[in-house]
């Protein structure tokens, strides 16, 4: 765009609501977490003592924490694998040229709407120790009834499905309007020169899809370790004995709970540098080997 | 059967199947929801569902879900009216003005996509609650009504607008607000029905922060509502949670379904280039 209006202050008065929400409860707050991090704080806050990096030294100290950390860790690279790699699937199934895709279209991406609290209750629910659907149904097939809420990794595994099944219309979403913008005519001259389906998904699509995929990886990842809260809260509270509890849940426990204000600044910190690691990973990423149209 | 009929017919069944996998634990919810907890506890399980739907009043009684329906609809329709507004003014005037320091201003813009609520949750409650905003309305909603993701929609769809329309408008005197409402507005439907529904969804299935923001039965947001109605059904009358659990549920499918149209459209938009 080449012409723009002439006007000395108006612009700016356009950008100063943005600009003042952004100060107050983004920008502000962010830099007073990471300054509470440095300090241990009294329950109510009326006292402070400067403290440096003790509460970070605290937490990698913390058998808990770390536990925390690896069961992020573990919990993000499932639900970002099997959740983008199901929904690649479904969308390039519903890519195809066939009757009625507009309907499948909606009856697949609808569960986008859906909260994690939702999914959290259903899941409680079909895999509740007492009459859940799971338990009958692997009693059936497989003559097992395992406890599947009440034992850790049960649970964690739980957690997983509920999880990537929560977030997969809006991966599908995604995934749709990627395969949009992947050129047609590459596609029909590949098959011309007898490249059957998979090798031209491998060898087009998927490098044509990277964008997408890329994107979606970071906002899988944020929604593993962030958005996930309610599911947790709803399904399992982080139990049982702590199974369950990633690094969000155990930030609220000690801030929200037991008012550790310090020390969930410093958590909170540290998530802070994750975020910045994973978008700065996907900058260079993209720059680099992302293959753009 | 000439194979492309026969490729039609698997890719028709995948789908189906698919669709079947993705619903199903809504519509097992729905089925439970018509139940009593003799048939919910039947083994084995019974699938069909009854024409018997008291659980949906006792579940809306128990924990109260009026009001909080009420409190979740306020809060997102101001966010999602209050955020399109301000992300509109803002990606105007990154995109028609130029000014001293706009490339500054944008960046400020931007790096917000840093800062999610988990990173600077303890100081922002600190914050809502020196401003005695815990426990109301403000606290849902003002912290939220400026957005990046929003702001940057609106930019690409203003870029692509051609630039011809601009001249045109400052040849006939047409002044910037005049030209913001009546000309970008319209040709940014799409996109602005796209962001309707991201943000009325955004809002509605928050969790996190109106749990910490909130704690009078007369603020709870109907995401609470769900785990409330869990432990209020000591029992684990499950035919009730799932009513409950259905009620939340239609108002953002609602919203969903009502606009997805321009919803897709503003997507596809989104995503080019």
């Amino acid at each position: 765009m080449q012409s723009y209006f002439k006007n000395k202050w108006l612009p700016y008065l356009l950008l100063s609501p943005t600009l003042i929400i952004l100060l107050i409860f983004l920008f502000y707050p962010a830099f007073e977490t990471f300054l509470l991090s440095l300090y241990k704080v009294a329950p109510y806050g009326n006292r402070k003592i400067f403290v440096g990096l003790y509460n970070f030294k605290q937490m990698f100290r913390d058998s808990d924490y770390i536990y925390s950390f690896v069961l992020s860790l573990i919990f993000s690279v499932v639900v970002v694998a099997a959740g983008l790699s199901i929904s690649l699937l479904i969308a390039l199934l519903l890519n195809q040229k066939i009757k009625g895709a507009r309907v499948y279209r909606s009856l697949l991406i609808w569960p986008y709407a859906l909260s994690p609290a939702i999914s959290g209750a259903i899941f409680r629910f079909l895999f509740n120790p007492s009459n859940g659907y799971m338990g009958y149904f692997t009693q059936v097939l497989f003559g097992i009834y395992p406890k599947w809420l009440t034992n850790g990794n049960l649970a964690f595994i739980v957690m997983i499905i509920a999880a990537t099944w929560k977030n997969l219309g809006y991966n599908i979403i995604f995934y749709l309007a990627g395969l949009q913008n992947v050129q047609k005519e590459a596609l029909e001259s590949a098959s011309i020169d007898g490249a059957g389906a998979t090798k031209r998904f491998f060898a087009i699509t998927f490098p044509l899809l990277s964008p997408t995929t890329f994107f979606l990886l970071v906002m899988n990842v944020i929604y593993a370790y962030f958005a996930s809260f309610g599911l947790i809260d709803v399904l399992t509270e982080g139990g049982p004995a702590n199974a369950t509890t990633i690094l969000i849940y155990r930030l609220y426990r000690d801030f929200f709970i037991n008012s550790r204000v310090g020390y969930a600044a410093a958590e909170s910190f540290i998530l802070f540098l994750l975020v910045v690691g994973i978008t700065v990973l996907q900058f260079k990423t993209t720059g680099k080997k992302v293959y753009y149209q | 059967m000439t194979s492309r009929k026969r490729n039609a017919l698997i890719y028709n069944i995948l789908i189906i199947l698919s669709i079947l996998v993705v619903s199903m634990p809504v519509i097992l919810s729905l089925v439970i929801s018509t139940q009593t907890p003799t048939q919910v506890y039947s083994s084995p399980p019974r699938l069909a569902p009854s024409n018997d739907f008291s659980n949906y009043p006792k579940a809306w009684e128990s924990v109260g879900l009026g009001r909080m329906i009420f409190n979740s609809t306020v809060a997102a329709v101001s966010v999602t009216i209050g955020k399109i507004i301000m992300s509109l003014l803002a990606a105007f005037a990154l995109t028609h003005f130029e000014f001293k320091g706009k490339n500054l201003l944008f960046f400020i813009v931007l790096i917000t996509l840093l800062l999610p609520i988990p990173v600077r949750i303890v100081a922002l409650f600190q914050i809502t609650s020196s401003f005695h905003w815990i426990d109301t309305f403000w606290a849902l909603i003002v912290p939220f009504l400026a957005s990046a993701t929003a702001t940057f929609l609106l930019i690409q769809r203003f870029k692509t607008i051609p630039s011809e329309l601009l001249d045109a408008a400052k040849v006939d005197g047409c002044s910037p607000m005049r030209y913001l409402f009546q000309i970008l507005l319209p040709l940014s439907s799409n996109t602005i029905g796209a962001l309707v529904v991201i943000q009325f969804i955004y809002v509605w299935n928050q969790y996190l922060w109106p749990l910490m923001s909130t704690n009078s039965r007369e603020m709870r947001v109907v995401q609470i509502g769900v785990k409330m109605l869990i432990n209020a059904q000591a029992m684990n009358n499950w035919g009730i949670i799932m009513a409950g659990v259905v009620i939340t549920m239609i108002p953002p499918l609602l919203v969903f379904f009502i606009m997805q149209e321009s919803f897709m459209k503003g997507f596809a938009l989104a995503s080019e280039k």
